[in-house]
């Protein structure tokens, strides 16, 4: 089998390191080679940051370069946007539409681009957008984004939803299960 | 078992299987898990030290007396305990001793890009070098026997993508290390001329055994492709790169132990292959090696020494087609790393930067000041750089700049290498202004302990340095603690240490806002009625601060009341239960 990548990209704090433990604990389970690429340390602190997900009969690479993504989880729209050159042709971007604002926005020496999701669907992009706060709000905690957005994203993935539900059974702290299962369930059926 | 581990994981698992027995080390992205997950095992010593120099010279110690011992340090640290690490390579060791040195090309979280293998030639010591976990818990494994047999400390060298890095490893038992009681060796411990120059002969025969070692190490190996037009000398990351563009359509000699490098080995690869071609991130280490057996080899005029590697590196070097992709037709605004809503770091540079203070600073989160809106530092160089720099700033003056320049250091930076700094100046005499930011813990590299904040690397109760009794121990009177929480407060101390005659330490003391511990304050609201959008709020970078439609706006979900923004508006618009400074 090819090595299919998943790219995890959002702002520093988003929980993109749950979402990839997820990612690696349900991709291990089914038997393929993994690798997880993440950075720790400055680029944590409220920055752009980015987790790489391979797998396939054997992983060499842990990164994903230009072009070679099959998936981008994006946390956060103007993300989405900066990570789609890694995108490859015909990939597939599952993003939250919620905006935050970088320092450059707020201190006023740049402006957040507008319509900057139908850009990328012109760009050829197919997009996935989804509120994903709201629905993660409706689970019971802002904090549950990641998971809205795994949800979403195993709706147009290969692997089935019983798997996915062993694997955030045996990644999230068991108090957090219920609330995570109804995030992720409001993910897979939006 | 199999399981997916990061490399530091994946090492700590190996030194522990290897028989370690003590770890003494001191946190830096990205080594610092290596020593937080042997902290996790309770049959083996495990500490935080002051700094890598320390660390260094506790594994010697535990070495000395018996125990596996490894310190682990990022590539800068590794220029901190170069002064044990040179001699080390003299003494050689008792029980196995391992420093393992993570570098970081591309600089995600370091201030220079350097080369560590540099450090394993200098000094005369073997470097194993893995490619994934699994590498990485095998190699770790190996390493404290190869140590022993060779009587010497064996380094081990980590990149940001191999330790950061999740793969699939197999588990396998700990070994018992042997038994090694201490013995009096003085001609081999005591490096004084007399003794250390009978040592050197022995470390140049050493070397000749590795060398001759390292052409049968089963961490080199040959992977040899049917098509021998092209022959590829490579290790660390570099090699998965390599192998993600060729598969198996090149030849490949995979290098796992990089100092010494195999003559024969390398020779016979070159013999076989048409094009001979290494490819390794930064320095040109391994081409130079081969130019010096002779061989006709590309390497760095291919390669840039910048920076760290990708396929697409490869892909580019190699001419290769480089997969189509979206272009984007305007370039996505920045998205910088940024201190955290309601860090205490930012009542102190508001202030700083408000009275326009020339700032020598240090190596930590609050390095982040540097950033617009506050640029509210000078300078970054190297761990306690900021207190003796601020000192030989202030001798340069000769007398003009103490009243307008300030050191700024954290208190784990100021525990490693800030406090010999603070006795120069109490020493020589300069008119400094000391600023240390206690978080109580050590931030950057994601909340480990150190010797101010009371507790030890497994969180429980220990020795607790006082700052306060420190800094006057050494001579300096005038130490004041502040709340950053406190504009005025803060400004008040700032201005009054600069006018005073003599040295002066203010501790700016408020925790880390991402400690569990700390409690946050109900979020602040802006009422538009008062707000006159002056956007003086907006001078403290604040990431939960915007503005919207002539008006200040706050984040609700990023606000932590710390109160800090209600402190500056003049129109009282900031409102909320927040802000009160207790």
């Amino acid at each position: 089998m090819k090595t299919t990548g998943i790219m995890i990209v959002g702002v520093g704090g988003q929980g993109s390191l749950l979402a990839s433990k997820l990612l690696g604990n349900l991709l291990t389970a089914q038997g393929y080679d993994v690798k997880v690429s993440e950075v720790h340390g400055m680029s944590q602190r409220g920055g752009s940051v980015v987790t790489y997900v391979k797998f396939g009969d054997r992983v060499f690479s842990p990164i994903i370069d230009l072009g070679e993504a099959d998936y981008i989880v994006s946390f956060e729209k103007l993300e989405a946007a900066r990570y789609a050159p890694y995108l490859k042709k015909g990939g597939r971007i599952v993003t939250n539409t919620q905006q935050i604002d970088p320092m450059p926005v707020i201190t006023g020496t740049a402006e957040y681009p507008q319509d900057i999701l139908e850009e990328l669907k012109n760009l050829g992009c197919r997009i996935d957008a989804l509120d994903a706060l709201s629905l993660a709000e409706e689970a019971g905690s802002a904090k549950a984004v990641n998971i809205v957005l795994l949800g979403r994203l195993a709706k147009s993935f290969h692997i089935e939803y019983d798997a996915w539900i062993k694997a955030l059974e045996t990644t999230v702290k068991p108090k957090f299960i219920e609330m995570n299962k109804k995030a992720f369930d409001l993910g897979y059926h939006s | 078992m199999k399981k997916l581990m990061i490399g530091n994981e994946a090492l700590a698992r190996g030194f522990y299987e290897g028989g370690i027995g003590a770890v003494s080390s001191y946190p830096g992205t990205p080594s610092t898990e290596i020593t937080e997950f042997l902290a996790k095992y309770d049959d083996i010593y495990s500490e935080w030290a002051p700094n890598e120099k320390v660390a260094a010279e506790v594994a010697f110690g535990a070495s000395l007396g018996g125990k596996r011992s490894l310190c682990c340090m990022k590539h800068v640290g590794l220029n901190v305990a170069a002064d044990p690490l040179f001699t080390l390579s003299y003494t050689g060791v008792n029980a196995g001793m391992v420093v393992c040195v993570a570098d970081d090309p591309a600089m995600h979280s370091s201030q220079n890009e350097q080369d560590s293998r540099h450090y394993a030639i200098a000094a005369k010591l073997p470097m194993l070098e893995p490619a994934d976990s699994d590498e990485a818990l095998q190699f770790a494994k190996a390493s404290f026997k190869l140590s022993e047999q060779f009587d010497t400390v064996v380094m081990m060298r980590t990149l940001t993508r191999i330790a950061h890095s999740q793969s699939i490893v197999t588990l396998g038992e700990r070994e018992e290390a042997p038994e090694k009681p201490y013995e009096k060796k003085p001609e081999k411990y005591i490096m004084m001329p007399a003794y250390a120059k009978k040592r050197h002969p022995v470390v140049e025969e050493r070397m000749k055994k590795l060398a001759e070692y390292a052409e049968s190490c089963p961490f080199n190996r040959v992977e040899w492709s049917e098509d021998k037009t092209l022959g590829i000398i490579t290790s660390g990351t570099s090699y998965q790169y390599v192998k993600e563009v060729f598969g198996d359509r090149v030849s490949v000699l995979k290098l796992g132990m990089i100092n010494p490098l195999p003559k024969k080995t390398v020779k016979s690869f070159a013999q076989k292959v048409d094009r001979l071609v290494v490819v390794e991130e930064l320095d040109g280490i391994i081409e130079t090696f081969c130019r010096t057996l002779g061989l006709e080899v590309e390497g760095k005029k291919l390669f840039s020494p910048i920076g760290e590697f990708s396929q697409s590196v490869i892909r580019k070097a190699f001419g290769l087609k480089e997969p189509e992709n979206v272009q984007l037709p305007n370039p996505v605004p920045l998205r910088p790393p940024m201190m955290c809503s309601g860090c205490p770091h930012r009542g102190i540079y508001y202030t700083l930067s408000k009275n326009k203070i020339t700032v020598i600073g240090d190596i930590g989160c609050y390095t982040l000041g540097a950033q617009p809106p506050l640029c509210a530092v000078d300078t970054t160089l190297c761990m306690g750089a900021s207190v003796s720099g601020l000192h030989g700033f202030n001798k340069a003056g000769e007398g003009a700049f103490e009243s307008r320049s300030v050191a700024v250091i954290g208190d784990s930076t100021f525990m490693h290498s800030g406090i010999t700094g603070l006795v120069d100046i109490a020493y020589n005499q300069s008119n400094s202004t000391v600023i240390i930011l206690d978080n109580s813990i050590t931030g950057m590299t994601g909340h480990q302990q150190n010797p101010t904040t009371g507790l030890n690397i497994k969180g429980d109760p220990a020795g607790k340095i006082d700052l306060e009794a420190l800094c006057r121990s050494i001579g300096i009177e005038r130490v004041r603690v502040v709340d950053p929480y406190n504009i005025e407060e803060c400004e008040k101390a700032i201005l009054e240490e600069l006018k005073a005659p003599c040295p002066s330490v203010i501790i700016s003391r408020r925790p880390c806002v991402l400690l569990k511990y700390v409690k946050l304050n109900a979020p602040l609201e802006i009422s538009n009625d008062a707000c006159r959008g002056c956007r003086k709020c907006m001078k403290l970078g604040c990431p939960s601060i915007s503005f919207k439609n002539g008006h200040a706006v706050i984040d609700e979900t990023l606000c932590v009341g710390c109160g800090v923004c209600k402190q500056l508006c003049a129109f009282g618009a900031i409102q909320g239960q927040g802000g009160k400074v207790q």
